[in-house]
């Protein structure tokens, strides 16, 4: 037997690296000069560009936190019990996410689509939570061009809301997909990919909730 | 790599059902054993309520904790912590290939190098 095929059970049944049948191989290697899921791979790198994206964003708004003049700034702004509530909300977001994927390697899929559909209503009430803050600071005179405070907060804030929206619209196609059994190929892996991209999203309000709303301007 | 090795991994039903995502080709013994230690759904929930005491003493820390650099040293330390649990133990980076870290540290790298290089840009070089 060359190195690229394996015994996948006691029949002898022989698969190549990487072959694709439209069953899950768990647990096979991947037909990839690396060995490595060529997906997950690129997903990974994607998550480390994206991490460039919010370390520019991050950085712009720990620049521009104090310039706001006579304008509102953020000690008479945030609502920091309400924004713990959100933030929580994610947390636990992370924790229904991983439940997902822990039963799409069982391939238990009645359960992977009720964990998959509850991350995706905990991420629309952080949403939720998100816009009404939006709404409540625009109401107190915070608009977007008020200060380089105001547009910084709200360029990172909003690039995290929509990248949480992306994932909830992901989320809810997974879960129709997984419904209607229009999902083909590695089913672990698909659920899984989704996943470690709303763990990022989660990491990122993490890092956002310490350094923008927790340490004082 | 011999196909031996490959073979002992795929066959071994405990190996399947508890080594993680293990779609990162043959592994070796050690890092098989690594594999096994993958959390349990119980152990994820364990995580997940440790993060979760990590927030409310981040908060506590804003109202009721020190002053001034102390205060900033605790909340990026415990920001750091919760970072690291969750790319460790949900993203599975700590059980997964070498790889997926490196390319993922890399972006973290360069983000945090773009800060010190905006942050030197802005206070040192405008008068």
């Amino acid at each position: 037997m060359s190195d690229a095929t394996i015994t996948e059970t006691d029949d002898a049944v022989e698969i190549p690296h990487g072959y694709d049948d439209g069953q899950d191989h768990i647990g096979l290697p991947h037909h990839t000069s690396t060995g490595l899921s060529n997906t997950k791979l690129a997903m990974w790198l994607f998550l480390g560009s994206e991490c460039l994206l919010f370390g520019g964003l991050i950085s712009t708004y720990m620049l521009y936190r104090n310039r706001q003049a006579d304008q509102l700034g953020p000690d008479q702004l945030w609502d920091i019990p309400f924004t713990s509530a959100t933030s929580f909300v994610l947390l636990m977001s992370s924790l229904t996410m991983v439940m997902a994927v822990s039963n799409a390697k069982r391939k238990d899929e009645q359960r992977t689509k009720l964990w998959l559909t509850v991350t995706a209503l905990l991420g629309a009430l952080f949403l939720a939570g998100q816009v009404y803050e939006f709404t409540v600071f625009y109401r107190e005179g915070l608009g977007y061009t008020t200060s380089l405070f105001s547009s910084s907060f709200y360029t990172l804030t909003g690039f995290h809301g929509v990248h949480v929206a992306v994932g909830i619209v992901m989320l809810l196609s997974l879960v129709a997909m997984l419904a209607k059994g229009k999902l083909v190929g590695d089913k672990h892996e698909t659920v899984e990919m989704i996943g470690l991209y709303w763990h990022f999203v989660d990491v990122v309000w993490i890092v956002i909730f310490t350094l923008v709303y927790l340490i004082p301007a | 790599m011999s196909s031996d090795t490959t073979t002992d991994t795929t066959t071994d039903p405990a190996a399947t059902a508890d080594s993680g995502d293990a779609h990162d080709g043959p592994v070796a013994p050690a890092e098989h054993e690594q594999r096994h230690k993958e959390p349990t759904d119980r152990q994820y929930i364990f995580i997940a309520l440790f993060l979760a005491v990590l927030t409310a003493i981040e908060i506590a820390a804003t109202e009721v904790g020190p002053d001034g650099p102390l205060l900033i040293v605790s909340l990026v330390v415990l920001m750091v912590v919760k970072f690291l649990f969750v790319i460790l133990f949900f993203m599975h980076l700590r059980f997964d290939s070498r790889l997926f870290s490196l390319v993922f540290y890399i972006g973290l790298v360069f983000a945090i190098v773009l800060y010190g290089v905006m942050l030197a840009t802005f206070h040192f070089f405008v008068s």
